[in-house]
C-alpha cells in the first residue's frame, strides 16, 4: 500500500535515445533529470520531459495502464510497456535508459514503423473461419474455451517480436506475436482453418525459426507464455491439433 | 507548404474503436469504405472496457429484453429516449450472437453457452432483484470486442488510414439542405494533408474524459470528433451528463470493473461498514453508478473515508477467493497489484470515483443520422458510440450498455451509411476545402507564444475535478466557467517546441487541448443551466429531480463565441417517469 498523501520525490536521470529524421543522420543519447515519485511510471517520466523540458520528444501512448499496447519500448535493455514499469521497481541510483524497440524501422525518437509487424499478423489469417451458421451462439465448453485463453490476452504491442534475436537478424521471420495470433485460432474448437495456418507457419519463415530463447515470454506485458504457445504450434504441425 | 492528397470513397468512418470498426464491417462489403484513425485501431479505448456487454439472452436465468429496456430507462433517470432504449435492448441479442459468430471468446456456462453475470442496475422484472445479463470474457470484454472487430476488418480487407488525425468536416449547402461531402485529415507520420471526398461520413471518435484529472480515459480521449462538429455549428446534446465510475483506483483513476461487484465484491467505509445497504437497500452495491459514486463521495465528506487522509473507500474482494479473482477478474487484480501494490486476494482496494463516460454528444436519431436541430437530419452524416447521443443512456449510463451501444448503433451507422452512399450522388467538394486545416496546422506548428500546452491542460483538468465532478453548484460551475475563459485566452498565446513535419505529437497535443477547452465550456454551461439533480448531474443547490421544468434534453448551439441553449423533448413510450429507488 503506498502511503497516499505522503510525498517523497527524488531526481531520476533518464537517458533517452533520440532521433529526428528531419535533422539527424544517426540516433544519439540525451540526458534528462526529472522529479519523480516512487509510484510514478516510466511513462510519467517521459511525459514530464515532454511537457516541461522538451516538447519535441516523441513517443506513442494512449490508455496508460497496459491494455492498448502503444508504448512498448526498451527500458534498461528490456522490452516493456512504459506505463506498466514503475519507478520503484527500477534501480534509480543509476540512470534509466529508454530507447525504441528493435528490429522495426525507426521513425522518430521512440516511434517505430509498425507496418511490418501488422503485415506478419495479417499473414496468419487471424480471424475465425467457420462454415457453421447457427442462429444462436456456437457451443463451446469451458474446457475448450480455456484451451486458447492465454493467447487471447495479446494486445499487439510488439514487445515480444522485437525482443526476439531471430527477428532482429532476419526480418522475414513471422515473429512471436503473429504465432500467438495464429495459436489463438488454431486451438479454438470453433475454427476450421487450423491446417491452413499450420501450413503457413510450417514454412521457411515460420515456427521452426524459433530458437526457444524465452525472450518473448519475458517481454510480454500480459504474461502470456509465448514460448509455450510457439512449442504447441510446432507440435501441432507434426502431430495435428489437440484441442 | 504542406503536400495535399485527394481521395474518394463512398463511406468514410472516422475512428477505429468498437463503433467505427463495427460500422466498417457493415459498410465495407457494400460500399467503398475507408476508416481514418488517430491511433492504430487496436489502441482504441474500447479495449479498456472490462466487465461485459448486456443482452437478455436468458442463458443462466429468466430475463427479457423488455426488462432490459426498463432498466436502461430507469438507470438513465428517465431522460432516455425510450424508442432508442427499446432498439438497444432488443437488438442486443443479435449483437452478442454476431460477435460470438465472429469469434469472440466469451466465458462459457458448463453446458457451453455464453455465460452471464450481474451488473449495476440490471434487474429482473422491473427492479425486483439483480439479474445475470452481462455477457463477458473474463474482465477484458472490451479488449476481446476490439480484437474481434479488428480481426474481422482484417478478414474483410477494410482499408485503414492509421495515425491520420481528422481535423475538419466538410459541409455543403445544396438547395437549402446542409449535407456532408467529406473530411480533411492530417497525416501524423509525414505532416501531409489528406482530403477525403465521401458520400457518407460516420463519426465514431469516442469521448472526452481528458478534460478531468481523475479519469479512466486514455490520454488520447480529447473529444476531437465532437469538437469538430461543434465548430461546424452542429448542436451537442446533454453535455452536462458525465459519468463518474465509482471504482477508480484511488489517486490514479484506473478503472476496476463493476463486474467485481457483479461477482460479489463489497464497498466498505473506514469502519468496514457496507454503506450501500443504507442508500440502496434492495440492490446495494449493484445500484447504478451515479448513485454509488455520490454515496462514496458523501461517505468521505462525512468523515467515514479510509486511509491516512480519509479520502477514499474500500472495494473488498477478499471473500471472493483467489480462484474467482484469477479466472474472472484477472486484469483488475493485476492493476491493483501493479499500480497500488495492493493484493485484492488479501486486502481491500482503495477506490474513488473516476471520470468515465460522456452520456451526451452529437445528437442522432435511431438510424444514427446526425441532427442539425431537434428534427432536421444532415444527409450522409452519421455518428455512433460515445461521441453520439441517441439517447440510450439519458442522464446516467448503465454498466455494459456502452459495449452494447457501439455494437448496435455502430452496425446501424455502417449499414445506413453504405445504403445512403449507394443511392446518393457524391457531392463535389467546395473550393479550398483543405485551407482551414492547412492554416490550422501551420499556425500551430509555428506557434511561439509564452504559454505552455501541458500547463493549461493540467489546470483545466484540476479545475474540472474541483468544480464539475460528482457534486456541482452554481458557484462551482460559475467558477469553472471563469477559469475556462481565462485558459482559452492563454491558449491563444501557446507556443510549441517541435517545428518538424513528422510525428509532431507536440502539435497534436496542442490541437487536442483546443477541443478539450471548447467541450469543457459546453459541459459547464449546460450544467449551470440545468438547475436540478438527475442521474450523473448532481447539483448540491438543487438536490431534487424536477420533471416539470427539466424532463427534456439540453441542446447547446455554438453562436459565434457564445453558447446558446435550447431543449429537445424526451421520447416516452411505455414508462412514465417515476421516482428512482433501488
Amino acid at each position: 500500500m503506498p502511503e497516499l498523501g505522503v510525498v517523497h520525490s527524488f531526481t531520476v536521470t533518464f537517458i533517452v535515445r533520440r532521433f529526428n529524421p528531419e535533422t539527424d543522420q544517426e540516433p544519439y543519447w540525451q540526458d534528462f533529470d526529472v522529479e519523480m515519485y516512487s509510484t510514478d511510471r516510466v511513462l510519467d517520466g517521459l511525459h514530464k520531459i515532454k511537457w516541461e523540458q522538451d516538447g519535441s520528444l516523441s513517443f506513442r501512448r494512449s490508455c496508460a495502464h497496459g491494455i492498448c499496447g502503444s508504448d512498448a519500448m526498451r527500458i534498461n535493455g528490456r522490452n516493456r510497456l512504459a506505463c506498466k514499469t514503475l519507478i520503484k521497481d527500477l534501480d534509480i541510483t543509476k540512470p534509466v535508459y529508454v530507447e525504441a524497440i528493435k528490429g522495426l524501422p525507426l521513425e522518430k525518437d521512440l516511434i517505430v514503423d509498425m507496418e511490418p509487424f501488422f503485415a506478419a499478423y495479417r499473414e496468419v489469417q487471424p480471424f475465425l473461419q467457420s462454415t457453421s451458421k447457427p442462429d444462436k451462439e456456437n457451443i463451446q465448453s469451458p474446457e475448450q474455451r480455456a484451451r486458447f485463453d492465454d493467447t487471447t490476452k495479446c494486445i499487439l504491442c510488439a514487445a515480444c517480436t522485437t525482443s526476439c534475436p531471430v527477428f532482429w537478424t532476419d526480418g522475414q521471420y513471422f515473429g512471436p506475436a503473429a504465432i500467438v495470433a495464429a495459436h489463438r485460432f488454431i486451438f479454438d474448437s470453433r475454427d476450421e482453418a487450423s491446417q491452413v495456418r499450420l501450413d503457413i507457419l510450417n514454412s521457411k519463415e515460420g515456427v521452426w525459426r524459433c530458437r526457444t530463447t524465452f525472450n518473448c515470454t519475458e517481454a510480454c506485458p500480459r504474461g502470456i507464455e509465448i514460448t509455450k504457445a510457439i512449442s504447441e504450434v510446432k507440435q501441432a504441425t507434426i502431430s495435428g491439433v489437440r484441442r | 507548404m504542406a503536400t495535399v492528397h485527394h481521395h474518394e470513397y463512398d463511406v468514410v468512418i472516422v475512428g477505429a474503436g468498437g463503433a467505427g470498426m463495427r460500422a466498417a464491417i457493415e459498410s465495407a462489403p457494400h460500399a467503398k469504405t475507408a476508416v481514418i484513425t488517430k491511433l492504430y485501431p487496436t489502441r482504441s479505448h474500447t479495449g479498456a472496457a472490462q466487465g461485459g456487454m448486456a443482452a437478455a439472452l436468458a442463458n443462466v436465468e429468466e430475463d427479457s429484453w423488455e426488462w432490459h429496456t426498463f432498466d436502461t430507462v430507469k438507470g438513465g433517470d428517465y431522460l432516455v429516449d425510450q424508442d432508442a432504449a427499446e432498439i438497444l435492448a432488443r437488438e442486443a441479442i443479435d449483437a452478442i450472437i454476431d460477435l460470438e459468430n465472429m469469434g469472440l471468446p466469451f466465458n462459457r456456462t458448463p453446458d457451453g453457452k455464453i455465460d452471464q453475470r450481474r451488473f449495476g442496475g440490471h434487474t429482473r422484472d422491473h427492479g425486483k432483484a439483480p439479474v445475470r445479463r452481462a455477457c463477458y470474457a473474463a474482465d477484458r470484454t472490451g479488449h476481446m470486442i476490439l480484437q474481434t472487430l479488428f480481426q474481422n476488418c482484417t478478414k474483410l480487407g477494410v482499408e485503414f488510414y492509421n495515425e491520420f488525425y481528422v481535423l475538419d468536416l466538410v459541409l455543403t449547402e445544396e438547395k437549402g439542405t446542409t449535407r456532408t461531402s467529406g473530411v480533411v485529415a492530417y497525416e501524423l507520420s509525414t505532416g501531409d494533408i489528406h482530403v477525403f471526398n465521401a458520400t457518407s461520413v460516420v463519426f465514431a471518435t469516442g469521448g472526452f474524459g481528458k478534460m478531468f484529472k481523475t479519469t479512466s480515459n486514455a490520454h488520447t480521449l480529447t473529444g476531437d470528433g465532437v469538437g469538430i462538429v461543434w465548430r461546424k455549428g452542429i448542436p451537442l446534446e446533454d453535455m452536462e451528463f458525465f459519468q463518474f465510475h465509482p471504482t477508480g483506483l484511488a489517486g490514479l483513476g484506473i478503472l476496476l470493473t463493476e463486474g467485481a461487484r457483479g461477482e460479489g465484491a463489497i464497498l466498505r467505509n473506514a469502519s468496514g461498514e457496507r454503506f450501500m445497504e443504507r442508500y440502496a437497500p434492495t440492490i446495494k452495491d449493484l445500484a447504478p453508478r451515479d448513485i454509488i459514486s455520490r454515496c462514496m463521495v458523501q461517505e468521505v465528506a462525512e468523515g467515514r473515508g479510509a486511509g491516512p487522509n480519509k479520502d477514499y473507500v474500500l472495494l473488498d474482494c477478499t471473500h471472493l477467493g483467489a480462484e474467482v479473482l484469477e479466472t474472472k477478474l484477472p486484469d483488475i487484480t493485476e492493476f491493483a497489484r501493479t499500480y497500488l501494490g495492493v493484493d485484492p486476494v488479501t486486502e481491500p482496494v482503495p477506490v474513488m470515483p473516476t471520470a468515465h463516460y460522456a452520456m451526451g454528444g452529437i445528437p442522432t436519431n435511431t438510424d444514427a443520422q446526425v441532427l442539425l436541430d431537434n428534427t432536421t437530419v444532415i444527409p450522409g452524416l452519421f455518428a455512433a458510440g460515445e461521441c453520439a447521443c441517441v439517447s440510450v443512456h439519458g442522464s446516467n449510463r448503465l454498466g455494459t450498455n456502452s459495449l452494447l451501444d457501439i455494437n448496435v448503433f455502430g452496425k446501424r451507422a455502417g449499414r445506413n451509411a453504405a445504403a445512403y452512399a449507394k443511392k446518393a450522388k457524391r457531392p463535389a467538394l467546395p473550393q479550398g476545402t483543405e485551407t482551414f486545416v492547412v492554416d490550422l496546422i501551420e499556425k500551430m506548428r509555428t506557434a511561439n507564444g509564452s504559454e505552455n500546452v501541458a500547463a493549461i491542460r493540467k489546470e483545466l483538468q484540476l479545475e474540472m475535478d474541483r468544480n464539475a465532478q460528482v457534486f456541482r453548484t452554481e458557484e462551482s460551475l460559475a467558477h469553472a466557467q471563469k477559469i475556462i475563459d481565462g485558459l482559452r485566452k492563454r491558449y491563444d498565446k501557446v507556443g510549441i517546441h517541435d517545428r518538424g513535419e513528422r510525428f509532431n505529437t507536440d502539435l497534436l497535443e496542442a490541437i487536442e487541448l483546443g477541443f478539450l477547452l471548447d467541450l469543457a465550456e459546453v459541459v459547464v454551461v449546460s450544467a449551470r443551466n440545468r438547475k436540478e439533480s438527475r442521474g450523473g448531474h448532481m447539483r448540491d443547490d438543487y438536490p431534487d429531480r424536477n420533471d416539470k421544468k427539466y424532463m427534456k434534453h439540453t441542446m447547446a448551439y455554438k453562436k459565434g463565441a457564445k453558447i446558446a441553449l435550447d431543449w429537445k423533448p424526451v421520447v416516452i413510450t411505455n414508462y412514465p417517469p417515476m421516482e428512482r429507488k433501488y
